[in-house]
């Protein structure tokens, strides 16, 4: 008959994931703040989101070296050594997030000193697709949920459709401006914010991934086909 | 192209199989050691056979060169074939055997001879006699066990003079000198240091050119480093053979995951 042992490296396991997630939620808030201070034109939660990016990069070193301290020591394998490396690539993207969240801050600092272009719609609707994708990858990765994953995956295809429309739209801005140097400036920057949010979208996706391999061992990333309709 | 069946369904290709045990069953008396083993062995290759104290890892080594012969209440039912020769066929000559398939031991066991003798030993009780042939066994085999530059200046001294990990190394040298085409191995690190240790270990990689490999070990560490088929053993049946990579980052069965986590055994 096994008996299986208790072991005091899951309950190590355990407070690295914990940690992580609050980290994840951390980067989450950060991403929702950002388009505040751009929405609600507001400095102040500029401020906030440049203050919380450097705490949440600080996070992030902290978490890399208790994971690598789980490695050194324990010399993981099978689905250990998954879940570790898997927090290793998780925490890289949660930061790489935070990064792009940032640099939207400082793009709504930039734009706030400038009349509104036209109704930000579409930029706050991508905004509310990307924070999900993370908040679904985040949530995959915690309940060794594969098809929750892959609708992360799928869902990223959609925000690349959403940056095309966003992209043509301003294009036209430009195109109609006739050269007007401040549309061009606000047109561009709403364009980059785009792109930070394809970008977050990317990050979550590839979140999304590494559970995945986490959970069944498979590495689907740089696939041709889509690998969350498998 | 053949397959190895296990008792659980997990199915691995193996080329070139050099030992195939099918169907072993062994039995010390009564009590039943080895359920219906079915296992084939790459020639060429390092084979790990793992698990937890008394699940028949080394009892299936020594069925391999047929070592269980001399423990008096073990009888077995099944094959275990070594170049395709059902080593347990009645006209199977046994120190032929073992002469083909060698075997280190968890302890190294160098007789209170010299370094030359010990190595020269299976030569001269096979009828060898020329000092030509003797020196240059001698000289190939403690070279391919890494043990030459360390004491090709003191081959008469006793071999008992020599650290642990050294007399395992002249062990495997001694082994070697016969010529065999496999060599079992059981346990041959767990006596030793961590650089000895690592010393047997890139013997061993070195080794697989020109030998077949197979290797008990307690250390999954060991396993997962050096070879390159784990087959994982619990309570007498074979749960789990897989190339090693797959073994410690995706074993196909629970068991085996649970057992190379740590969080049974």
């Amino acid at each position: 008959m096994v008996v299986m042992l208790e072991r005091k490296f899951d309950q190590q396991l355990d407070d690295l994931k914990t940690e992580l997630l609050a980290m994840g939620g951390a980067v989450e808030k950060s991403v929702e703040q950002a388009l505040y201070a751009l929405v609600e034109r507001d400095d102040q939660t500029v401020n906030d989101v440049l203050k919380g990016g450097v705490e949440i990069d600080e996070w992030e070193i902290q978490v890399e070296e208790q994971t690598l301290t789980l490695l050194a020591t324990h010399a993981p394998v099978a689905k250990d050594l998954r879940l570790l490396t898997t927090v290793l690539k998780i925490n890289d993207d949660l930061e790489r997030i935070n990064d792009q969240s940032v640099n939207i801050a400082q793009r709504a600092a930039v734009l706030n000193k400038m009349p509104l272009l036209k109704p930000l719609i579409d930029i706050p609707g991508m905004a509310d697709i990307a924070r999900g994708m993370v908040r679904d990858a985040l949530d995959a990765f915690v309940r060794n949920d594969v098809n929750l994953a892959r609708i992360v995956g799928e869902t990223d295809e959609k925000l690349d459709e959403f940056r095309d429309r966003i992209f043509r739209e301003l294009v036209v801005f430009m195109t109609d401006s006739k050269d007007q140097v401040d549309v061009v400036d606000r047109a561009i920057q709403l364009i980059l914010i785009s792109r930070h949010l394809e970008r977050i979208g990317d990050h979550a996706s590839n979140i999304a991934e590494n559970v995945v391999y986490a959970v069944e061992g498979r590495i689907v990333r740089h696939r041709k086909e889509k690998w969350w309709m498998e | 192209m053949s397959l190895t069946p296990t008792s659980v369904g997990n199915e691995i290709e193996i080329k070139n199989a050099i030992i195939e045990v099918e169907q072993l069953n062994l039995f010390y008396a009564d009590k039943q050691a080895l359920f219906d083993i079915n296992l084939l062995i790459p020639a060429k290759k390092v084979t790990s056979l793992i698990g937890p104290s008394g699940c028949g890892k080394s009892t299936l080594l020594r069925s391999l060169n047929r070592l269980n012969d001399l423990v008096e209440s073990a009888t077995i039912s099944g094959s275990v074939k070594v170049g395709g020769d059902n080593i347990y066929d009645e006209g199977c000559d046994v120190i032929d055997l073992r002469r083909r398939v060698g075997m280190v031991f968890q302890k190294s066991n160098p007789f209170p001879k010299s370094i030359y003798e010990n190595v020269a030993y299976g030569l001269r009780i096979a009828g060898e006699t020329s000092k030509a042939v003797l020196d240059s066994a001698v000289e190939r085999s403690l070279k391919a066990a890494a043990l030459w530059d360390e004491v090709k200046d003191r081959q008469h001294e006793n071999a008992l003079g020599l650290s642990g990990g050294q007399q395992q190394r002249l062990c495997i040298a001694r082994a070697l000198a016969v010529e065999p085409e496999v060599i079992l191995m059981d346990e041959p690190c767990s006596a030793l240091d961590p650089i000895a240790t690592i010393r047997i270990e890139e013997t061993i990689t070195d080794l697989k050119d020109d030998y077949t490999i197979v290797i008990v070990t307690h250390n999954l560490q060991q396993a997962s480093r050096i070879s390159d088929f784990t087959a994982f053993f619990y309570m007498g049946e074979l749960i789990e053979h897989n190339d090693t990579q797959t073994m410690f980052t995706n074993p196909a069965v629970e068991k085996t995951e649970d057992y190379v986590t740590g969080r049974f055994g």
